[in-house]
């Protein structure tokens, strides 16, 4: 993967990240989008019944994708969480090396900051490196995406080559560009239809 | 008779329960090493018992049935996730819980801790059972399971020391 350090990675728009992500995924992969405006740029991208987005519980994009990975080894599953969720529940990347889930990939949306409370910074504003952390957790495959060319070839690499990969995204301060519509049995329920978890004649 | 443990593995195996996430605890130990032994299941332990129910969530959604083992000082850690993964979603993900803090408990900060676990599942309107009883245990076990994933929520399952043994103290007191 490639050398970028989180120094002289360029700081990017979250959304147009997200519908890069989106459009190349062709195999119904699943996203798993994190609290607040991860999830909320996920949706707005357009959504798929292959997306899940979470709510409430702070820091648990990454296990949620990682039990759906265990779930269905066949399937490509994406976690999209923000730098302070990540940070509260950084040993889950520790899981995810012991684990290593070839088919899961980790998207790192790292500002610095708590956006969605007010943008106040995160106590990592002092420098952490989450693909420095990554590494050192396990995750051999982990790279500070350089720019929006260097993401789409990493989500190329990621969906190509067996994982668990990390990619740490250095975002912008723009906020996101709409909101997730709020009904979680909804979300579940076309989740599971999307992970073909689920068949029902409820479907009008 | 069996023991609990047994008893246990055998439920999870009619019921299709594959997935067991953990952070372990003493009491647990018979259960934990008999779900290593056997390949039906994938066991593991995460850093913290929010990830095991973030795990054992995206699992269920994905078709792979889990269920998170952990002790009271674990389910204490839980209110936010629950509330907000497993109870606003509805996924049935499942839980056992080793009773640590009560008949006979020596660690004051597991006793205090204790005495918040049944309010946490009330306020939480959430399905629990306590098992006391070898003769109720696979029935207990059984039943929790089924009416989970057929109503579509979260439950949980409370090892009494009455079952286990729990942990005394080793030593007498005044001794
Ligand atoms: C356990 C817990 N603590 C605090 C909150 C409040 N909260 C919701 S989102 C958020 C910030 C999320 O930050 P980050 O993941 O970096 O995403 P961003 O807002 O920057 O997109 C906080 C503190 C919460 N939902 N749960």
């Amino acid at each position: 993967m490639s050398v970028t350090t989180a120094h002289n990675a360029k700081r990017m728009y979250r959304f147009d990240l997200t519908k890069r992500l989106v459009a190349k995924l062709h195999r119904d992969e699943a996203v798993i989008g994190g609290i607040g405006h991860s999830n909320f740029d996920l949706f707005t991208a357009g959504h798929r019944p292959q997306n899940f987005y979470m709510l409430g519980s702070m820091g648990l994009a990454i296990p949620i994708a990682l039990g759906v990975a265990i779930a269905q080894p066949q399937r490509k599953v994406f976690a999209i969480e923000g730098d302070g969720s990540l940070l509260m529940q950084l040993g889950c990347l520790s899981t995810v090396a012991t684990q290593a889930p070839k088919n899961l990939v980790i998207l790192v949306m790292d500002n610095g900051t708590y956006q969605i409370t007010g943008g106040q910074a995160t106590p990592a504003a002092g420098g952490t490196d989450y693909v420095a952390i990554a590494r050192g957790c396990g995750i051999q495959s982990a790279a500070w995406a350089a720019d929006e060319a260097d993401f789409e070839r990493l989500v190329e690499h990621c969906l190509a080559a067996d994982g668990p990969h990390l990619i740490g995204l250095k975002l912008d301060e723009q906020g996101p560009a709409g909101q997730t519509e709020r009904d979680p049995s909804q979300i579940r329920d076309r989740f599971m239809r999307g992970m073909g978890a689920k068949k029902s004649k409820l479907t009008t | 008779m069996q023991p609990w443990h047994e008893i246990v593995v055998e439920q999870l195996k009619a019921n299709e329960i594959r997935l067991i996430p953990y952070v372990p605890d003493n009491v647990l130990k018979p259960l934990i090493n008999a779900i290593h032994a056997d390949p039906f299941f994938t066991a593991f332990t995460t850093a913290r018992e929010e990830e095991a129910i973030g795990i054992v969530c995206g699992a269920v959604m994905a078709g792979m049935r889990g269920m998170a083992l952990m002790q009271t000082s674990g389910f204490a850690t839980l209110a936010n996730v629950l509330a907000s993964l497993p109870c606003a979603f509805q996924i049935p993900a499942l839980m056992m819980i080793s009773e640590r803090g009560t008949l006979g408990e020596f660690n004051i900060g597991q006793a205090a801790v204790w005495r918040t676990m049944r309010p946490t599942l009330e306020a939480l309107a959430m399905e629990h059972h306590v098992i006391t009883r070898l003769d109720e245990c696979g029935f207990i076990v059984d039943r929790t399971i089924r009416q989970a994933i057929s109503t579509q929520q979260p439950a949980a399952l409370i090892l009494s020391p009455l079952l286990t043994g729990g942990k005394a103290n080793p030593v007498k007191a005044g001794g």
